[in-house]
């Protein structure tokens, strides 16, 4: 099946996130689809799906206009999705999960539902036992079933979200393998993913998007640089930092450090992290950055290996014993993790400083001014803007705070915005510690931190001084290269 | 404040109307049902201070519920911890009978009925922080487990001697009553207790830092680490507070209304306290109105067998009608404000 998308534009309040997308996908092609985090990829995937409106634009379907307005409306037009997470019933067995899914067939007769799935099991060489309890299998099997059930209904454009996270490489090589089959039937596959070589072994055609714009279309063969330089901006010319200094004492040490959490856990993770440093954490979303800061902040304890800070071991203690020691972690989801939802400015005051609430509303208001909050000393914590919202938890931080963990500290702010609070996060805590940031921006780090990190896969697979990287190895590095 | 106040007369008229309905069904007439009722509670001062025998534990049961509310806690324990605290202040009046100082022994009763519901509490609590069982299951279980406590002590070790009965303990003689004035049915004291307990919650729960952080627990328990509190040790102090003060209530029921321990000693004040609770919308203010609201219909409804072939359960469904339409009212008002947004 042939579709067309033409001049696609999403608005979500202010925020123009794709700005007129043209995307041609050939019936029995394999079409790739890439870009950096907030390219824009899962917005025109879900326009694409029907989970959500287009704020413009056309949709065309063998050349004629399709408007689908609902997820199953663009099923019944034969558009499958395999998504990144299973979307199935653990507890139930494969076939009662192929059964579900093939609600457009009703047909209680078990043995026949069974003969079905072997069949098209058969077809692309996937071999599924019907009476295995779902959750006991591998997350590779799990989608090999959720690829059956929409072989099952018919679909004629599939579309799969980073089908290789998670699963094996036996597993990565059979749905290739299956994909170029189902191709050969005339079916048209989009395939969404971060990997390059995977694009670039599986894909016929590759279109890549920056900033929800289409920044270029590449035909096979493909030349990895040529796509990563399409990806991302180029590396800036100059660094805004030009104060090179010499790290002081150690301040926060991992010790071959596995954890569990986020997609990809961490995975024996050592490094020291010194006084007067800035450490960005570059990575795909979900790489392990985040558990990392939540690590450091003793929000979780690994599973193996040993955090220390300021020289004193952290197994066996929680945040507040980090939180003692000058330690302090803001969160990415200001208000599911950070801020209390109904507290009002003065009651977080009162709450951080474990001050009286007179005190409280001297400081909130002097807070408000100081880091320009647009709000006053009463308003809830949810009636802020995202931005003003990182303001607050700006200036909560102890004004002694010696080591500051930031998740996506400036996601969501203006460019002034965030050059403000760069001003001030380094111009404050720098000399008295260290600060520890994640940012899904490759320019970002390299703007503003001294040492980045690159994890891929719950892995440091570099870790350099920021005058000795080279932006194209760590976009690839990014990208597990 | 205008919608509250509409709010609550459309509450009022919803179950109202429904009570009426129930009773026009069953062949008899709203009007002398609801006539009976006000007038078995508040038509003379000796049943008015019978009300306010119902509404002393019933009051001090909600506010130890609203601190559990506040961290977020269902403490469905409130019963068990009840029980556990007429228990506790039994155990030590028993110990008080034939003391040269009675009042001293009144006084450590009440503290060890408050102690043991605090204890009881404190089980529930663990159960939840340590051994992740949800709040409702523990207490609930613990309840059972309560029961059968009271039940062995009345039909064992704590039986009157010959006779082992359902009417329970041997009543403790007048020196170990709680004290009332000449003609009160209810004790001043047991009264300067409870309204001593709504001004102390109000001051915690509205005003202290403390009361601040029970909320922040309650409203976001994820964010709270990064401030310095462990959730869970609020939770624990919500919940051993909500118990001290079911177990208090407990104790004042042996002290000062049934002057022995009895299997339904409680009178199912635990249970009917959720609903205050619930009916109050998890607000302190109105607690007290509607604590006096639900004793003054308990009381009211015993002349209902009497007076009207009626079953004074009729209480009961006027009770359970009124949380019913203020929880399909708040729903509603969510949904508008939801549609809304």
């Amino acid at each position: 099946m042939q579709i067309e998308l033409q001049q696609i534009h999403k608005r979500f309040g202010d925020v123009h996130v794709l700005q007129g997308i043209d995307l041609k996908v050939d019936a029995g092609t394999i079409h790739g689809l890439v870009g950096e985090n907030g390219a824009g990829k899962s917005t025109l995937m879900k326009i694409l799906t029907g989970y959500l409106s287009r704020s413009s634009g056309e949709i065309l379907i063998e050349g004629r206009r399709a408007d689908y307005t609902n997820p199953a409306a663009a099923a019944g037009l034969g558009i499958g999705m395999l998504y990144q997470e299973p979307q199935d019933f653990p507890p139930l067995t494969v076939l009662d999960n192929f059964i579900v899914g093939r609600d457009s067939h009703p047909d209680n007769d078990r043995g026949r539902q069974q003969q079905r799935l072997s069949e098209l099991g058969a077809q692309v060489h996937f071999q599924l036992n019907g009476s295995s309890i779902l959750g006991s299998l591998t997350v590779g099997e799990r989608q090999q079933l959720e690829f059956l059930r929409l072989l099952g209904r018919n679909a004629r454009l599939l579309i799969l979200d980073e089908p290789t996270t998670g699963i094996s490489d036996r597993q990565k090589e059979r749905l290739f393998t299956a994909l170029r089959l189902i191709r050969d039937q005339g079916r048209t596959i989009l395939l969404v993913s971060h990997k390059l070589e995977e694009i670039a072994a599986l894909c016929d055609r590759v279109t890549i998007l920056r900033h929800g714009r289409v920044a270029g279309e590449e035909t096979a063969p493909f030349h990895i640089p040529r796509l990563l330089e399409l990806m991302f901006d180029q590396a800036p010319e100059s660094f805004l930092q030009t104060d090179r200094h010499l790290p002081g004492e150690r301040l926060i040490c991992f010790e071959n450090v596995s954890a569990s959490g986020e997609r990809t856990g961490l995975k024996a993770c050592s490094c020291r992290i010194y006084q007067g440093e800035v450490v960005g954490l570059a990575g795909l979303s979900g790489s392990g950055q985040g558990l990392f800061l939540r690590l450091a902040a003793a929000l979780q304890q690994p599973l193996q290996g040993s955090i220390r800070f300021h020289d004193s071991p952290l197994a066996g203690q929680d945040h507040r014993a980090v939180r003692k020691m000058g330690g302090c972690f803001l969160p990415a989801n200001r208000l599911e993790e950070g801020l209390i939802t109904g507290f009002s400015l003065v009651d977080h005051f009162t709450l951080a400083r474990g001050c009286s609430r007179n005190d409280a509303w001297t400081e909130a208001t002097a807070a408000i001014s100081r880091f320009n909050i647009r709000a006053t000393p009463n308003s809830p914590a949810e009636s802020l803007s995202g931005g003003n919202q990182q303001r607050l938890l700006l200036s909560l931080i102890p004004e002694t705070a010696s080591l500051v963990l930031l998740e996506n500290p400036t996601r969501g702010l203006d460019v002034a915005s965030a050059k403000w609070v760069w001003d001030y996060l380094r111009g404050h805590f720098r000399n008295q510690g260290a600060l520890i940031f994640s940012s899904a921006e490759l320019e970002e780090i390299m703007a503003v931190a001294d040492r980045i990190l690159v994890f891929f896969d719950g892995r440091v697979v570099r870790d350099l001084p920021i005058d000795q990287v080279d932006y194209q190895d760590v976009a690839s590095a990014m990208t597990g290269n | 404040m205008k919608r509250h106040l509409f709010d609550t007369l459309l509450i009022l008229t919803i179950s109202l109307l429904f009570t009426s309905l129930l009773v026009t069904v069953v062949g008899a007439s709203p009007a002398d049902a609801f006539h009976h009722l006000l007038n078995g509670s508040f038509g003379s001062w000796s049943k008015f201070s019978r009300v306010l025998n119902v509404w002393i534990p019933l009051t001090l049961c909600s506010l130890g519920l609203l601190y559990a509310f506040r961290t977020g806690l269902w403490n469905i324990g409130v019963e068990g911890q009840m029980l556990l605290g007429a228990i506790g202040t039994a155990g030590v009046m028993r110990l008080g009978v034939d003391s040269a100082s009675p009042l001293l022994f009144l006084l450590l009763a009440l503290i060890s009925g408050a102690l043991l519901g605090a204890l009881w509490a404190l089980l529930a609590g663990w159960l939840k922080t340590r051994g992740g069982v949800h709040e409702i299951f523990a207490g609930l279980g613990l309840n059972f487990v309560a029961m059968g406590i009271i039940l062995w002590l009345i039909f064992g070790p704590w039986k009157r001697p010959g006779i082992a009965s359902m009417s329970g303990t041997e009543p403790f003689p007048r020196e170990l009553w709680f004290p009332t004035l000449e003609g009160w049915r209810v004790s001043p004291f047991a009264l300067t207790l409870a309204v001593t307990g709504i001004l102390f919650t109000a001051w915690i729960l509205n005003h202290s830092r403390f009361g601040l952080k029970l909320k922040a627990v309650g409203h976001n328990p994820r964010a709270v680490p990064l401030y310095g509190l462990s959730a869970q040790t609020y939770m624990l102090i919500a919940i051993v507070i909500s118990g001290a003060l079911a177990g208090l209530a407990g104790g004042l029921q042996v002290s000062s209304i049934y002057h022995r321990l009895i299997p339904a000693i409680s009178s199912g004040y635990g249970y009917l306290g959720l609903l205050v609770v619930m009916l109050a919308n998890f607000k302190l203010l109105p607690i007290p109105f509607i604590a006096l609201f639900f004793a003054a219909l308990n009381v009211g409804s015993i002349q209902l067998p009497m007076m009207m072939q009626l079953d004074s359960s009729l209480s009961g469904v006027i009770q359970g009608a009124c949380v019913l339409s203020a929880l399909l009212v708040f729903g509603l008002r969510r949904l508008k404000a939801g549609a809304k947004s």
